[in-house]
């Protein structure tokens, strides 16, 4: 399948827009009509045809325009993008990964030819032909790491194993949901969570890092996570909070379907095999409410999501201020018809809106 | 499915190093590239031995970016269920096996400004994928290896030959004893220690290193062990609805899988955790010999790690 690129803006005049194809594979991450936390986490081999999940590293019609946007917040804040010493080798079997993911999955727009430890790389959509010594950082515009990442979709957070825990030791972290990569380099996977409420006390950090810890090369793992977003900013940073934060506040019963977004993210982990670190690939996918509505099934569910969603999730997604008007909103999609099962859309089956 | 992803292979050669010891080669039977691994990895051999199916963790010690076989060494025991009986004397050379992808609880910490091995006996594998890796990344390491005597040291004098500055070698039969407080005393800051070998070498070196103030997470230990036989008991598995014996020579683990119940395991010997079972009930004596547990669970009669650990009395009921 040959994917038109769309020439976009995530920032400024928000030309960001999804075409029907997008709305209808979008990660819509709520499977029932109520959400609490769970640990949530399945094997991460293919998916549905078309769906977000079939490939280990989906592009999408964003891509070009994401790498862009990308290219612009390391311009002016280069520590979004971190290695430490360590970590080198990691960024190596990271770089591996993503090119032979892309070049098998998407043979069309990646190409990959390996003699020995001589790499040849072709990035068609971004018209990039780079050849380089695999393992000879000398050998590439940047470390393995950020040249890799400077050409994959999503935020990627390369963490080192040891002590029993899982070390935020490296990362690519321009898309993020509120988190900074500068300010967390260096912990340990309960300190970087500890702002997060409630899951603490269920319990879920110390069984989900177990299971993060068991996760082997060659069986990665997927969860879905989701947060709130007005206009479609992919880089909703700590760093940059006072030029985003403020939107917030321009949400109108007039203009709430076209700003605001529900922003999913498809996290995967994945056993990196030279240097037993792993990677956790954050991928961002952003979906005005007006077109989530499209879908009947997932405006009757949203509006119940949110609707019953408990006070201090709501505060620490940031939305608490704004949930009242997307009630209103949403309700005008929930005829109080129950949903079927799954996050999928079930456009043929689902009835119409009854209002 | 429990365990790792599984590789079809066949055994491409198969080498005696010395009396005990012999290495064994495995190419995939599909003739692709193995996955690479991390130095101090492992893979589990399935072994099929008539109606018995045995799973031994053996520590990968080919190069680790080598993606053409992966190389195994194996200790012959006598004494034991018969795992390494079985591949001496029963796999020959085009035999088909299944072997698990790699699985590392042994990787190096890479932010180690050098790296000082020890090693004892077998124990000596997992360092040689490790040094191979060093000598590819360009870390420091040294090594020390202690064996019985030269025909037990298996690859010292390859080990030797090649390194002559980073190996020194040891043997027991002629009263060569690492000096360690000495050694431990005069490394760099900066510097962690590993140790793989008999579970008195591992308690010295860690004991060692502990009394002279090394940080905790600058010592690194592994030690698989082997499940022993004992007496046969008789296990009910509550959620499967399920009543099996466990025979001498068989381990928790393996009865219940082979009831066909599908547990969770890596390792399957006593470290990963993986295994780690609820007991609903029970009226008897368990017989604890994993590394996971702490003390405490061990003593409480609530938890068992089933690849290593036994049961002897009347009524052992587990949530599985």
């Amino acid at each position: 399948m040959t994917i038109q690129f769309n020439d976009e803006t995530f920032r400024e005049d928000y030309s960001f827009k999804n075409s029907p194809w997008a709305i209808k594979r979008f990660p819509f991450p709520f499977d029932k009509d109520d959400y609490m936390y769970s640990v949530n986490m399945e094997p991460h081999r293919g998916g549905r045809e078309g769906s977000v999940f079939q490939n280990r590293f989906d592009v999408d019609e964003h891509y070009v325009s994401e790498m862009r946007d990308r290219a612009l917040v390391l311009d002016n804040d280069p520590l979004r993008c971190q290695s430490l010493p360590h970590m080198t080798l990691a960024g190596w079997d990271l770089l591996e990964l993503i090119m032979v993911a892309k070049s098998e999955d998407y043979p069309d727009l990646f190409e990959l030819h390996r003699d020995g430890n001589r790499w040849r790389w072709v990035n068609k959509p971004m018209g990039i032909d780079d050849t380089f010594t695999f393992l000879d950082e000398a050998t590439l515009p940047y470390g393995p790491m950020e040249y890799i990442t400077r050409q994959a979709q999503g935020d990627w957070a390369v963490l080192d194993q040891r002590d029993d825990n899982l070390w935020m030791d490296a990362g690519m972290i321009t898309t993020q949901a509120d988190w900074s990569l500068d300010f967390d380099i260096g912990m340990n996977f309960f300190e970087w969570h500890a702002p997060v409420p409630l899951a603490h006390e269920k319990g879920i950090f110390v069984r989900a890092l177990k299971f993060l810890l068991n996760i082997q090369q060659g069986a990665p793992a997927r969860r879905l996570n989701w947060t709130m977003t007005v206009n479609p900013l992919l880089d909703t940073s700590p760093e940059n909070y006072h030029k985003w934060g403020i939107q917030k506040t321009t949400l109108t019963p007039e203009n709430i379907g076209a700003k605001q977004h529900l922003r999913v993210e498809l996290q995967t982990f994945y056993r990196l095999p030279r240097s037993n670190a792993m990677v956790f690939p954050i991928r961002c996918y952003l979906c005005a409410f007006q077109d989530l509505m499209t879908v009947p099934k997932w405006g009757r569910r949203l509006h119940r999501v949110i609707r019953d969603l408990p006070e201090e999730l709501a505060t620490y997604k940031g939305f608490i201020d704004n949930r009242p008007m997307m009630i209103d909103y949403l309700s005008q999609f929930d005829d109080g018809l129950p949903t079927s099962p799954g996050i999928w859309p079930d456009l043929d089956t689902e009835p119409q809106l009854q209002k | 499915m429990s365990g790792a992803e599984k590789i079809a292979v066949r055994v491409t050669e198969i080498t005696p190093v010395n009396d005990l010891i012999t290495r064994f080669r495995f190419e995939r039977t599909d003739g692709g590239p193995m996955p690479m691994f991390s130095g101090g990895a492992h893979t589990v051999v399935e072994m099929k031995d008539g109606d018995v199916t045995r799973l031994n963790p053996y520590s990968l010690m080919s190069d680790p970016m080598d993606q053409s076989a992966y190389t195994i060494s194996v200790r012959r025991d006598d004494e034991g269920r018969g795992g390494s009986l079985f591949l001496h004397n029963k796999v020959a050379v085009g035999d088909e096996m299944v072997i698990s992808y790699p699985v590392n609880l042994f990787p190096l910490d890479l932010r180690a400004k050098k790296h000082l091995f020890f090693a004892g006996g077998i124990g000596i594998t997992p360092f040689l994928s490790q040094i191979k890796q060093m000598e590819r990344t360009g870390g420091k390491w040294e090594l020390h290896f202690a064996a019985r005597n030269p025909g037990l040291a298996a690859y010292a004098d390859t080990l030797t030959a090649q390194y002559p500055h980073h190996v020194h070698v040891y043997y027991d039969d002629d009263n060569q004893r690492i000096a360690l407080e000495s050694l431990l005393d005069g490394q760099p800051l900066g510097t962690h220690i590993y140790v793989c070998g008999p579970k008195g070498m591992i308690d010295w070196v860690r004991n060692t290193a502990a009394d002279l103030g090394w940080p905790r997470e600058a010592v690194h230990h592994e030690e698989f062990l082997a499940p022993k036989p004992g007496k046969p008991f008789e296990v009910k598995l509550a959620i499967s609805n399920k009543v099996v014996q466990v025979g001498e020579h068989e381990s928790l683990l393996e009865a219940i899988e082979r009831a066909g119940v599908d547990a969770p395991y890596l390792c399957r010997g006593g470290a990963c955790g993986q295994c780690e079972t609820d007991v609903i009930d029970y009226d008897g004596t368990f017989i604890h010999r994993d590394h996971w547990l702490e003390e405490d669970e061990h003593a409480s009669g609530k938890k068992i790690m089933p690849c290593v650990s036994r049961f002897e009395g009347k009524t052992l009921v587990l949530d599985r």
